[in-house]
């Protein structure tokens, strides 16, 4: 009797859809990605990743059995599995092991299973696992490797990444923006960075592929990507020596990454259309600032959070109309 | 003893009774303090001017001095009634805001230690500057002389090993000193008469390096 | 009999931090090392004891309508007196703890424990009102400056524990204090009910 009765969390749907065929559908459309960074970085990527998808599905499952005691196990919805991808991919390729175990400690069992699993979690919980590791440990958070070292691991020799030379930029160093890579060697992911964040082509592939199984609406992505390009160009115009150009913007650091992958996660972002709208361009917004004038090189991951926490004030304010409602004159 | 009704002339009573009694307190207190708390204070000041002095030398009050139009405060010391280098306030802007530095130069010029007094740099990366520059440290910049040779980070073909992950931040650090010496060499030139020529042009390539 | 009921009262029933909530700036701001937090705490309780017995012993002298502001005077007396003597005698610590000092001014707390008992009740037991409730701010803000101190840096009241490397900064930033101090909250309430 007790188990005839189903009472979960929303998402509700009453079709084939399911929890299970969208975060699969959203894994598939991070292949090319994946294959990108194992051309790039080689074992390391493929080291992080592993071990972050096994630790984020290790205490998932081991915090609803021992901690939450809950009889039916989440691990299999795909939910933990992508939480590991995403926090994999948003890690140096060379971060040492027990790091990521603890940013996937901190990921599931901080930022989602304290609130309550799946569809509980105010901040997005990969990110938040991101962005406890780059507060807490900046030096090997901000230190990434080469690319194409493909055998090295936590040995390989370092570089400054695209975001570091545009800080040195708006910090007075006016020769730092000429050492850029050019913006096709962005474009494709050429350049040192994060795992999953260097190629923006691969990323815009994986993102027809989810517009075209319709796990995502263009909303939100292409916000954010509009609001990057217009404020950045803005400041690229006023001072194009200590301002990089809008499409650099675009094409490093996580920001194809967070609009398309992060930013677009179910729990934490609106529901209705206008708020995806309105929280896309706060992301955008928030990114450039942080990226010109914040302590950290990269601003994605704390703009996402951010708009995230605004989530419930958007969806107040954003409510679809009542079916049958009348239209005050 | 009964509750006092809420009477204008009680409130006014009360309160002025109140007010009076504690002022009097404090002042007594203060009174009793103002002479430990003026010590403390200098005492906290020379344990910094100490650490970055020669050793057993006694620093003097200090003198400002303006180049470009940024003043420097000097502590000039001396070690048996002789002149024995001086400890050098100096700013420059990080990468969260002011970054000031108390650097401490022997004669010759040499650095013996410094000092961060204050700043606003990044947890865990910058903010590795207060230990970062110091003696049997990655970046040990002590005995080195920024006259001979002024000090820039590795990546700026300089002999300094820059803080990890924090280029920016390890260029301030350094721009202070180098401006810090360059303070104190001007100052040396002007105060003792019989300097040489030499330092003035070592303040000078100091300060078109900095430009 | 009765003044040992009040000072557990104030210890863990009535905890002001992990019970009431109260007094959340400075357990928040000050907490990023056991020796602080226990600091911050010492210096909340002597100021809570002494303006406790004294507001209990003017209760009847003070008119109800001016009693705020001058509840207000007599914390604010004893938090200056407080911060000259810190000032003089202790000058790192005083140094450290910096702006909350003269903040303990409006930590609720105070103004609280003299509105909710001082006023009603005499100055004997409000003593071990004070004692209790400053107390159970000293221990919770030791307990979480250990917590933070030791996630962080690895140490305990500055003695090291694991190597520095370990340590996770988040925690002796302001977002760390935040997350110590639900988990510490959730843990407290447990084992309240339980």
């Amino acid at each position: 009797m007790a188990n005839k009765l189903t009472l979960s969390l929303s998402p509700h749907v009453h079709n084939n859809d399911s929890i299970q065929n969208n975060m699969y559908g959203v894994l598939i459309a991070l292949i090319p990605a994946f294959l990108v960074s194992l051309f790039v970085f080689g074992l390391g990527a493929l080291i992080v990743t592993l071990t972050s998808v096994a630790a984020c599905v290790f205490f998932e499952w081991a915090i609803t059995k021992y901690i939450l005691r809950r009889e039916k196990n989440t691990i299999l919805d795909g939910s933990a599995i992508l939480t590991g991808v995403l926090l994999g991919f948003n890690l140096p390729s060379n971060l040492p092991i027990w790091l990521i175990i603890l940013g996937a400690l901190f990921a599931i069992g901080v930022a989602k299973m304290s609130f309550g699993g799946l569809g509980c979690n105010i901040l997005n919980p990969a990110l938040a696992g991101r962005v406890f590791l780059l507060i807490s440990y900046p030096v090997q958070m901000t230190t990434w490797p080469k690319i194409q070292q493909f055998t090295s691991y936590v040995d390989a020799e370092t570089a400054a990444t695209p975001l570091a030379l545009m800080k040195q930029a708006v910090k007075g160093d006016t020769s730092a923006l000429n050492e850029l890579p050019s913006s096709l060697d962005l474009f494709l992911g050429m350049n040192p960075g994060s795992i999953g964040e260097i190629s923006a082509v691969a990323l815009l592939l994986g993102l027809a592929y989810m517009l075209w199984k319709k796990i995502i609406t263009w909303h939100i992505p292409v916000s954010i990507i509009a609001t990057v390009f217009v404020v950045a160009g803005l400041f690229h115009l006023y001072d194009p020596y200590t301002f990089a150009a809008p499409q650099v913007h675009l094409f490093t650091g996580g920001l194809m990454l967070g609009a398309i992958f992060m930013a677009t996660d179910y729990v934490t972002s609106p529901m209705t259309h206008k708020g995806m709208v309105i929280y896309g361009i706060g992301i955008g917004f928030l990114t450039i600032i942080i990226r010109l004038f914040g302590a950290y090189p990269e601003g994605m991951s704390f703009a996402i959070l951010i708009m995230n926490v605004f989530t419930p004030l958007i969806n107040t304010y954003c409510k679809p109309k009542r079916f049958g409602e009348v239209v005050k004159k | 003893m009964k509750k006092l009704q809420s009477s204008l002339v009680n409130m006014v009573l009360s309160l002025t009774l109140i007010v009076a009694v504690a002022t009097g307190i404090l002042a007594y207190v203060n009174q009793l303090t103002a002479g430990p708390i003026a010590e403390a204070n200098k005492k906290a000041l020379n344990d910094a001017l100490k650490e970055v002095l020669v050793e057993g030398s006694q620093a003097g009050e200090p003198e400002t001095y303006e180049m470009d139009g940024v003043s420097y405060k000097i502590y000039k010391a001396d070690k048996d009634g002789q002149f024995a280098g001086a400890a050098v306030e100096s700013s420059e802007n990080g990468f969260g805001g002011a970054l000031t530095v108390l650097v401490g130069f022997d004669k010759e010029g040499n650095i013996i230690n410094y000092s961060v007094l204050n700043h606003a740099e990044t947890p865990g990366l910058g903010s590795k500057s207060t230990f970062w520059f110091k003696k049997g440290e990655k970046g040990d910049i002590t005995g080195k002389n920024p006259g001979t040779k002024a000090l820039t980070v590795s990546k700026d073909g300089g002999e300094v090993e820059a803080i990890t992950a924090s280029t920016i931040t390890s260029r301030a650090f350094l721009k202070a000193v180098n401006n810090a010496y360059a303070a104190y060499s001007g100052q040396h030139v002007d105060t003792s008469s019989g300097a040489s020529q030499q330092k003035k042009e070592a303040s000078a390539q100091v300060t078109t390096t900095n430009q | 009999m009765k003044n040992f009921k009040i000072l557990l009262n104030g210890i863990i029933n009535e905890n002001p931090t992990f019970v009431l909530l109260l007094g959340m700036c400075p357990t928040l701001g000050t907490t990023s090392s056991a020796i602080n937090g226990m600091g911050m705490g010492l210096a909340t309780m002597f100021v809570l004891i002494c303006s406790n017995v004294v507001i209990s012993a003017l209760k009847n002298l003070i008119p109800d309508m001016v009693r705020i502001p001058a509840y207000v005077v007599i914390i604010a007396s004893f938090v200056t007196l407080l911060q000259m003597v810190m000032q003089a005698y202790v000058p790192s610590l005083y140094k450290t703890l910096g702006i909350f000092i003269p903040l303990i001014v409006v930590n609720c707390i105070l103004l609280g424990r003299a509105e909710a008992f001082a006023s009603k009740n005499k100055p004997i037991p409000s003593f071990f009102d004070g004692l209790g409730i400053g107390l159970g701010f000293t221990m919770a803000l030791t307990l979480l400056g250990m917590v933070r101190e030791f996630l962080g840096t690895g140490k305990v009241f500055d003695l090291p524990v694991v190597p520095e490397n370990y340590g996770m900064l988040i925690f002796v930033l302001a977002p760390g204090a935040f997350i110590a101090l639900g988990y510490l909250i959730a843990i407290v309430n447990k084992l309240r009910k339980a």
